[in-house]
């Protein structure tokens, strides 16, 4: 299980989610959401971003709230909500963003 | 790898038993946990060798710990009665989802190697040698159920499958072939308290970011303690309230409960979880570590009393096995249950006219209620019985105008899981889980048709995350799943003087 960028295979669980975060690229992000099939955007990149930074920080990805407010205040309300987030990652922003973003994949009752 | 094709059936008015389908779900079982999540709870990384000695060996230590697992194996009569009342059976029609199906995966195994007419004729009485076959049939079966013990309901002489789904996963642990999801969540409560891996410096900043919101939103300072010591109440909640829509909503209305209450309450960093994944692997060890940090939490602030938020069989831990858990609980407050639900919490301050509650701020919806199964059916809440159906449901009706009941037949002692329950919720059980889902959504649907039913309000965190991934499933949006305490939040009138 892996994916293939530039001649260099990176290793992912079951689902896509990459085993080293450290091994993370814009180019692999390209890569994971083409499988997902995103055409990532401005606003999937802002996503994307914000939760990195946010992983850097606080060695989690943050709750879908808090990445609600951050797009709020990027792209003004009628972005900044729980549909449109769902609109840019289908199978949830913390998950499948997660995935694009090189995170571990949120866990428990979520 | 996101797409996976399955039929979702259709919501075609009273729920039917299925035509059955042999095999129907035979191709849906979740991750295997790797080395890492099974060697992190002390269980071997891989299948053993010699696993089926090793395995009949298990069986026969948790036969002698737990008499009721002998006699749930020795009792069943094969009458029928549960056949039809597995949601996971209405749902995919595999008769190996019949609760009977269910427990005879494990029940043939038992006679074979546990009863004397097994030994000597196994053919005769059903008997069968454990083979890898039947191992498969282990690992995929006993991940289909959710411990929602509905069948048990209907069962003459109450044999409950979760024990017995639970202690085939305790066997199967114990021979390396354990669940991912369970056993990696369980693993990361030992080492982080919770189930989501939130450390204490980032549950920190999300409360902080919850008090400006409730600020902005009310223009009142209401507070979210951590680790507050000397506090009088501590708050377990499942770690989805810190992180996941609506249980975050959940939380603002716990946290805007105590506020107009005027008590002081704490979270703990330690004890972040109120969930506990250890009862759906049936390890008991597991269950009393994860309870053994609310204990060190509850003794390290000095609080008095426990709060536990909304989650379903973190209630039941805490409602029927917590004393036994990690008790004596003798350094409490006496006067007050340990724990206590935040719905009783609530509930009292109602009944004390301390809480003014104006149900006009939720005219936008119309509520039902869904009855979580661990709420429901094994455990009570408050002083009388039927507690547990009772309290939610008149917390519901002070908070919004309109509220209506589901069928019956669908509510109470007899609810429908809903479909994620037992350590399913899972993406690699996706299929199941929708399908699983249907005779709730069955439900759901009538009264959203005959009563005009916007919202359906729980008060458990996987029937909430559940809810929010296959309604739009069966064409409903997904945030019409909001939590009890999201109603009384909405309507609680803050500062207001009585």
């Amino acid at each position: 299980m892996s994916y293939e960028l530039n001649g260099k295979v990176i290793e992912h669980d079951e689902e896509g989610y990459i085993v080293d975060i450290e091994q993370w690229s814009e180019e692999l992000a390209n890569v994971i959401a083409v499988q997902e099939e995103i055409e990532m955007n401005d606003e999937h990149w802002e996503v994307v971003n914000f939760l990195r930074e946010y992983y850097q920080e606080y060695q989690i990805a943050p709750a879908v709230r808090v990445l609600i407010k951050a797009m709020k205040k990027a792209f003004g309300e009628e972005k900044g909500n729980n549909k449109y987030m769902y609109n840019l990652f289908p199978y949830g922003p913390a998950k499948q963003a997660c995935k694009i973003a090189g995170l571990p994949k949120p866990t428990g009752c979520i | 790898m996101a797409k996976k094709e399955f039929h979702i059936p259709e919501l075609t008015g009273h729920t039917e038993v299925p035509d059955i389908v042999d095999g129907a779900m035979a191709h849906c079982r979740p991750f295997v946990a790797g080395a890492e999540h099974q060697e992190a709870l002390g269980f071997p990384g891989e299948l053993v060798e010699g696993w089926e000695q090793k395995a009949i060996a298990k069986l026969g230590e948790l036969l002698e710990r737990n008499r009721a697992l002998r006699v749930y194996l020795d009792t069943c009569v094969k009458c029928g009665a549960c056949a039809d009342k597995c949601h996971y059976f209405l749902g995919t029609g595999d008769p190996k989802n019949m609760p009977v199906a269910r427990q005879d995966l494990l029940r043939e195994v038992y006679r074979r190697y546990f009863t004397l007419s097994g030994r000597l004729a196994p053919r005769m009485v059903g008997a069968k040698d454990l083979t890898k076959e039947v191992l498969d049939d282990w690992y995929t079966y006993f991940h289909q159920c959710s411990q929602c013990r509905r069948c048990s309901v209907f069962c003459p002489y109450g044999i409950d499958t979760a024990e017995i789904s639970m202690a085939a996963r305790e066997i199967m642990d114990h021979i390396g072939l354990g669940q991912k999801y369970s056993n990696e969540i369980i693993a990361k409560v030992h080492k982080i308290g919770n189930n989501l891996g939130l450390p204490p410096r980032a549950l920190e900043n999300t409360l902080e970011g919850l008090e400006e919101d409730v600020k902005e939103e009310t223009g009142v300072d209401v507070r979210f303690p951590l680790d507050v010591e000397g506090a009088e109440i501590m708050l377990v909640s499942p770690s989805a309230d810190f992180f996941a829509e609506p249980h975050v909503d959940g939380l603002i209305g716990y946290a805007k409960v105590f506020h107009q209450a005027g008590v002081s309450w704490t979270i703990s960093s330690h004890a972040s979880e109120a969930a506990n994944f250890a009862m759906f692997i049936g390890s008991y060890e597991h269950m009393r570590r994860i309870a053994g940090r609310i204990r060190e939490a509850a003794r390290q602030l000095g609080v008095r009393r426990i709060v536990f938020g909304e989650c379903g069989h973190a209630w039941r831990a805490g409602y029927s096995f917590l004393n036994t858990l990690a008790g004596p609980w003798d350094f409490l407050d006496s006067r007050y249950p340990v724990p206590q639900h935040i719905c009783e919490f609530t509930y009292d301050l109602i009944g004390r006219g301390a809480l003014g509650l104006d149900a006009s701020a939720n005219d936008d919806m119309t509520v039902t209620y869904h009855d979580s199964c661990n709420v429901a059916r094994a455990s009570r809440m408050g002083e009388a019985p039927g507690g547990q159906f009772h309290i939610p449901r008149e917390l519901i009706k002070a908070s919004v105008n309109r509220f209506v009941d589901m069928d019956p037949e669908t509510t109470h002692g007899k609810t429908f899981c809903c479909g994620g329950g037992g350590g399913l919720l899972t993406d690699d059980l996706l299929e199941l889980r929708v399908k699983g889902a249907r005779p709730r959504m069955q439900a759901l649907k009538e009264v959203v048709e005959e009563e005009g039913v916007t919202h359906i309000a729980a008060i458990c965190a996987i029937c909430k995350s559940q809810f929010s991934t296959v309604l739009p499933h069966y064409g409903f949006e997904m945030d019409m799943t909001v939590s009890l305490h999201q109603l009384v939040g909405n309507a609680i009138r803050l500062g207001a003087k009585e």
